[in-house]
This record gives C-alpha cells, structure tokens and sequence, in this order.
C-alpha cells in the first residue's frame, strides 16, 4: 500500500479493497461513514446492515468457511454485544478483523458512553482479540495495514481501535 | 391463529425436508440441530456445527452465502437459539440471498438445559416473524401434510427461505459429533477451498 493521496478515510477503504475485502458488516456509525457509504456504493462488496453487532461475527467467520474476506465496523459500546460470540472467534481460530470508533475515550462528553468505552480494550483482550489503538492520522494506514496481516496471513484476531483522539469527540 | 403442534419425529421429517443434504454448505447451531445435521451429513465435510456462541448460526450461513452465491447455504437451527438473535432475520430479509436457506427446529423447548419452555412454547410463532422480517418464502411443518411444501421452500433458490420445523420433544438418538471449531474449520474449508 504506497497510496498516500486522500485522506485517511479515503486510503482506509482503498486499503481495504486492495486487500481484498469483500464483505462490510457495519452497525451505523458516524465514524465508519466513509467506509459505509463507500460499501454501500460499491457493487463489488457485500455491505451488510447489521442490527446488532454479534450478528458481524458470525458474518465474518461465515465468510471466512466460504474462502473471503469480511470486516465488522462497529462502535466501542457494540463490541460488548460481541463478547460470547467471539467464542467462535477464539475456538475456531478463525481470521477476524474489525475496526472499532472509540467512544468514552479522549474528550468525551456523553457520560453513557464511558462504562463500555473505558472496557472496550480490556474485553476484547479477555476473549482473545489482539487491540491496535491509533492515536494520529498518520498511524491510520501502517496499523490498519499490519492488522491484515496479522489477522488473515497469521489468523487472528484483530481489533484498530479508532481513538477519539484521531476522530474527534461529538459535541454535548 | 392455528394450533401449535410439536409432535414430529425429527429423525424422521428433516432428512425428508432435505433429501439432498451434500448438495449444500450446512451451518448448524448447537445442541439437538448440531446432531441433526451430522446424523444428516453423516458428519460431512459441508458440514460446521456449533456449541456454543448460541445466536452465531444465522448470521454465519448470511456470511457463508454472501461469501458463495455459487452455493446453496443451509442453516439448521433451535427455537433457543433463534431467538436469541432475531434481528438476523430482518438483515437477511433486507439482502435477501437467493441461496440461504434456514429451518428452525423447534420443540418448544431449551432442550440442552433441561427442556424448560421456551417463548415459541409458550404461543410465538417463528414463522409470523420471519414473515413480518420480510423473510418472502416461509412455510410450517407441524404435520405430515405439511412435509412435502416444506422441502419445497428449503429448496427454493430465488430468495432466502424459512421454514419453521414443529417437533415432539423426543431427543434425537446420541451421535458423536466434532466439538473442536478450529479442526471443524480447517475440513470445512478443505473440502471447499481445496
């Protein structure tokens, strides 16, 4: 991956499809948007509206019986709906990849969101899920890149967790 | 509203509702259907069970599908199970593949855990939701009558398909079946992959 024009959210998805990601499993997200409506624009990839975000782990693992590639985009406080699931994940050494927008993290002001945002790393460690956080723009790419890697050349599990930091805090 | 009736054999109505069963890639949820279907397979390679991450089956054969639209998909599963991950059906009504296929083996009960009631024992009806889901093809198979539509619908391969199994709460005979995943994985994916 040696594109560097665009901006971050633009190179994520080129990086995706270069690598051959087909599937887009997503819970509606403000910081997955880019992603999102690029899947949903592609006629080459599945995009999958989930309504809850344990049904993206069964989507991936599903893909992977069928030979490709799927991602799961979800949000910190979904990633607590995944938590048994990831029981396939981790049993079935299965390749797993997913890229979570971090919420109750830098400069948030919703108090809600920080019980699961401040547990998001240390759940996905429980169960197996190897976590990338990425602070800067400029650390997007690179981790993201590794994280394919690890998870479908090295088959595990992998989880980018997108900080607040890089993405902004919503206003409250 | 129509009377429940759990009283088939499920030994004997799901091989009638799938006559072909190497003609598809199969995900099974845990428990009685895990059984089934490699009582079904005879343990076939086309074949992944579950036995645990309860509510993974649906969306697994969604993934399968989506990943082979050269295949038709399968995804035999409990009443337990199902409910416990409803919203499947409305993202697989929304994509609608043409190759998933599902049964909900239903007994009205948690048999794994000791056969306490469950909700479709007590008047909720699988078939009325997939329906309201927006699932197109669906039946019920409550009788013998009922068999040969059902097996239509499994067949079917123009939408996704939904057909709720009623059965008696006699467990099916004891069958050893692979609990590793990541063995089941690697045979399921040899086999089709190569």
């Amino acid at each position: 991956m040696n594109k560097t024009v665009g901006t971050w959210q633009e190179q994520l998805w080129d990086l995706l499809r270069q690598n051959e990601v087909e599937i887009f499993g997503y819970v509606p997200d403000a910081g997955h948007k880019h992603l999102i409506n690029q899947a949903i624009a592609d006629p080459k990839v599945h995009d999958v509206s989930l309504t809850n975000e344990m049904e993206g782990i069964g989507l991936c693992c599903g893909a992977n019986l069928g030979g490709k590639k799927a991602v799961l985009l979800m949000q910190s406080s979904g990633v607590g709906n995944t938590i048994n699931l990831l029981s396939l994940v981790k049993l079935g050494n299965f390749p797993f990849l997913t890229l979570v927008t971090m919420r109750g993290n830098f400069g948030e002001g919703n108090p809600w969101q920080f019980p699961m945002g401040q547990g998001t790393q240390a759940a996905l460690e429980a169960m197996g899920v190897i976590c990338l956080p990425v602070w800067t723009e400029e650390d997007v790419i690179p981790t993201v890149e590794a994280a394919l890697t690890m998870a479908f050349k090295s088959g595990n599990a992998v989880a980018v967790l997108l900080t607040q930091r890089l993405i902004g805090a919503k206003e409250f | 509203m129509s009377t429940f009736k759990f009283e088939l054999n499920r030994e004997v109505v799901i091989p009638q509702l799938v006559p072909n069963p190497s003609d598809y890639l199969m995900i099974a949820g845990l428990g009685g259907t895990a059984r089934d279907t490699t009582r079904l397979t005879n343990a076939g390679s086309n074949l992944y069970t579950l036995g645990g991450a309860m509510g993974a089956a649906a969306s697994m054969g969604l993934g399968l599908a989506l990943a082979r639209p050269d295949k038709k998909v399968l995804v035999v599963t409990g009443d337990g199970e199902l409910l416990m991950s409803l919203g499947t059906l409305a993202t697989i009504a929304v994509l609608n593949p043409p190759n998933l296929s599902i049964i909900c083996v239903d007994n009205g009960h948690y048999g794994e855990t000791g056969y306490q009631v469950s909700h479709t024992g007590r008047g909720v009806n699988l078939e009325e939701i997939a329906i309201g889901a927006g699932i197109k093809v669906t039946a019920t198979v409550q009788d013998d009558s009922q068999v040969a539509n059902g097996a239509k619908v499994v067949a079917h391969d123009k939408d996704s398909s939904f057909v709720l199994l009623r059965i008696s709460t006699k467990e099916s005979s004891p069958i050893k079946r692979n609990l590793n995943a990541a063995d089941c994985r690697i045979i399921f994916r040899k086999a089709l992959l190569g």
